[in-house]
């Protein structure tokens, strides 16, 4: 199952190339990850996307995070009311010829289109993942030169309906 | 020394003279002074010689071992025996890589150390220097923690902190890799002592949740069949005493783990003896068969599980751990309590659960000791390796500090020298290193110079390692080393015979040193003995004497170790039980 995970971590030197390799030793596989600051100095945030087989991999994973001296909240956010977001930078070849029909189909994603030359446009898409994903299928027909996106990064919304799942360790 | 020099012109200029100008090195002496160290463990070079400078001029005592692997070995010894952290420092690059193996080792043994390497000047880090290992990303997934140091003032916080995560919640080892620029600049704090800790992230829980306490007392309550597996979170946690107390006023079984030995005296009526791979068939059984599996600072590790599918079918486990990612990891777990297992034990006691009527069960699990004990059986003149042990359990009164290899020699201690306490067994559990056994005896007996200290090793093992007969002469210490020589490299032997045909690839050693001779060489008695009965002559002699003494003892090579569970089976599929 795929799980988004976030952390929030002291910025030491050395704690994303710990939290990965904690990820790698325990054979996780992760999708995305990405890393910033937070509005506390001194204070990064991480969101994971990875894949767990089950409940009991997905509680060794964040037990293990938390088990790291630099890290200092693990939440599974999954299950939660979220709101996620990735941006994705995509070269696609547009010919004259084809340039307004990927104009129409730019448009309704709300992306934009931030460079262009003679036969090749660059279009920047923000939305959460799947939306990505559908937007690059659009696209692929006309061809896709260059495409790099750089992982979900996500907030828990303000207003949460339900409570979430609790872990079985108190 | 340039960077030295001009921090002292800057403060010069500045009008005032420095009362006493310290250097990153004489910080680190007094930071170890000012977290109590009373030994450490070590080698020299290149990357350290400041911080050997500063040790010449204000000394901690210093072990120099002939191998860093030695050192750090040691320093487990001594940690494991003393209860407190061991101290290791090795030079950048080779130095560093040679430790590598030993903190491995205290990583999966839950050891409280503390290793310090040298590292080259920051401003080549990252160059390929000469000597330059990135041992911070090394060691990374071996330790519990690690830091590289980056400036001098941070120093004494971060070796503060490096103590502290090593010795509390569950022990580990702690890297701090300081840069040789460091040990040289000047200290420019008025302070060297720190007062507190600022570690956010790190807040092991101790204190048991007293609901989940009350729930294994109505578990206990209701079970017919209950079971406790003993690890060595209790000792870790120093609460032998508090667990004996608890396992007597209930009547409740106990089994050990490998590393849990020692917890509950081997001869106590109410211990089953170890269980797992090499475990004894009741203790194997009594876990097939309980109804409530009270895990008390254990693993849940394969060796002694089995196949997990077969284990503990019957029961409905409890798991009281320090570390809550070891809970739930291996087993499902129907009681999960994260505390330190001293204070789970008293909380257990206030309730006064009182002894529970299992008389049933104790009958059973009585019968079944009687009719399947640990055996063996001498078919030839060849002394047998379990009738050595046993020789030494009588001459030493069955109370030395006992250190082992890793092999076959190993499971035969942990089942037959009966430890009567968890201070006197020290062996490499989860990493299973080769080499170990020598030095660990060594650091065991500095950290009680007055117990009689044995170390049995296998004739494999101890070429490992055995360097370390330098240092050994040199202390004068009075470790007694057994070697159960079968000429060959028994368990792999052992496997090959079981489960390869008898194809003995690269196992056998015919060709040897003469190990009385090798031990001569270091000036240390050396003594070679082939049947029982010289050899309770000579232990006779040799355990009455305050010299360290190398006895060569030649064992019958065909002999195996059980009963097992062979890998991948069940702990009810034992083989080589005899009834
Ligand atoms: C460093 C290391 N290398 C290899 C092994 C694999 N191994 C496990 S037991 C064993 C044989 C040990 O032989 P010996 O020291 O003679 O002891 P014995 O089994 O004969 O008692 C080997 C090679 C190991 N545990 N550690």
């Amino acid at each position: 199952m795929k799980r988004v995970i976030t952390t929030t971590v002291i910025n030491q030197s050395g704690v994303l190339n710990r939290v990965t390799g904690l990820l790698m030793k325990r054979q996780f596989n992760i999708e995305s990850i990405t890393v910033g600051h937070t509005e506390q100095a001194g204070i990064s945030k991480m969101t994971f996307v990875v894949h767990v087989e089950d409940q009991r991999k997905l509680e060794q994973l964040l037990k293990q995070l938390q088990k790291q001296i630099d890290v200092l909240k693990v939440n599974d956010i999954t299950d939660k009311a979220i709101v996620t977001r990735e941006l994705a930078l995509i070269k696609v070849l547009s010919p004259p010829g084809v340039r307004s029909e990927i104009t129409s189909i730019i448009e309704p994603f709300r992306a934009t289109v931030i460079d262009m030359s003679k036969n090749v446009i660059t279009v920047q898409v923000t939305g959460d993942p799947e939306k990505i994903e559908a937007f690059i299928d659009l696209l692929r027909p006309y061809g896709i030169k260059e495409l790099t996106r750089t992982g979900a990064t996500a907030f828990v919304r303000e207003n949460q309906k339900a409570p979430a799942q609790q872990l079985s360790i108190l | 020394m340039s960077v030295n020099v001009k921090h002292q012109e800057a403060q010069m200029i500045g009008g005032e003279l420095p009362k006493e100008k310290l250097q990153g090195s004489d910080v680190f002496i007094q930071s170890l002074q000012n977290e109590g160290v009373e030994m450490i463990f070590g080698y020299p070079g290149g990357a350290v010689l400041p911080i050997y400078d500063a040790l010449y001029k204000n000394p901690i005592p210093h072990i120099l071992a002939r191998h860093e692997q030695g050192a750090i070995h040691a320093a487990e010894g001594y940690a494991r025996v003393s209860g407190k952290t061991g101290v290791v420092i090795a030079t950048s690059g080779p130095g560093a890589t040679n430790l590598v193996t030993g903190i491995a080792d205290a990583m999966m043994d839950s050891l409280p150390l503390v290793v310090f390497t040298g590292q080259v000047a920051s401003a080549v880090i990252g160059t390929d220097a000469f000597q330059e290992a990135d041992i911070v990303g090394i060691t990374q997934p071996i330790t519990k923690h690690n830091y590289q140091v980056k400036k001098v003032e941070d120093l004494p916080r971060i070796i503060h902190e490096a103590f502290h995560i090593a010795s509390t919640g569950r022990p580990g080892p702690v890297l701090v890799d300081i840069p040789k620029n460091i040990s040289n600049e000047v200290f420019t704090k008025s302070e060297i002592k720190v007062k507190d800790l600022n570690l956010p992230g790190y807040q092991p829980t101790t204190s048991p949740n007293f609901l989940q306490i009350q729930k294994v007392a109505q578990a206990l309550q209701k079970a017919q069949k209950p079971l406790i597996l003993a690890g060595a979170g209790i000792l870790h946690g120093k609460a032998s005493k508090e667990f004996v107390e608890f396992v007597e006023a209930t009547g409740v079984p106990v089994t050990n783990t490998l590393l849990g030995l020692g917890t509950i005296p081997g001869d106590h009526p109410q211990f089953l003896g170890m269980a797992g791979m090499h475990g004894t068939y009741t203790a194997n059984m009594a876990i097939c068969e309980a109804d409530l599996l009270i895990n008390i600072g254990a693993r849940f590790d394969d060796r002694l599980t089995g196949n997990l599918e077969h284990f503990a079918p019957n029961a409905s486990v409890v798991h009281i751990d320090i570390d809550p990612a070891e809970i739930g990891k291996n087993v499902e777990t129907a009681i999960p309590i994260v505390a330190d297992a001293k204070e789970a034990l008293q909380a257990l006691q206030k309730l006064e659960i009182g002894q529970l009527s299992i008389d049933k069960w104790n009958k059973h699990l009585n019968e079944m000791k009687e009719n399947y004990p640990l055996q063996y059986k001498r078919k030839s003149e060849k002394m047998l390796p379990q009738e050595v042990i046993e020789l030494v359990h009588r001459h030493t009164k069955g109370d030395a500090v006992v250190t082992t290899d890793v092999g076959q020699h190993q499971m035969w201690a942990a089942q037959f020298y009966r430890f009567n306490d968890a201070d006197n067994w020290v062996t490499s559990g989860g990493l299973g290193t080769m080499g170990f056994g020598f030095p660990a005896a060594i650091g065991a007996q500095m950290a009680k110079p007055d117990k009689t200290v044995v170390s049995f090793t296998g004739d494999g093992g101890f070429q490992m390692t055995l360097q370390e007969l330098s240092l050994l002469q040199e202390s004068q210490l009075p470790v007694k080393i057994i070697i159960l020589n079968n000429q060959c490299l028994g368990m792999v032997r052992q496997w090959q015979q079981t489960f390869y045909e008898e194809r003995y690839s690269e196992s056998l050693l015919p060709s040897q040193p003469d190990f009385v001779k090798l031990a001569e060489a270091y000036d240390i008695e050396g003594y070679k003995v082939e049947n029982y009965e010289d050899a309770d002559k000579l232990f006779e002699k040799v355990f009455s004497s305050n010299r360290p003494a190398l006895i060569d003892c030649r064992v019958e090579q065909m002999e195996n170790v059980y009963p097992m569970v062979a890998p991948g089976k069940g702990l009810h599929e034992m083989i080589g039980v005899k009834g």
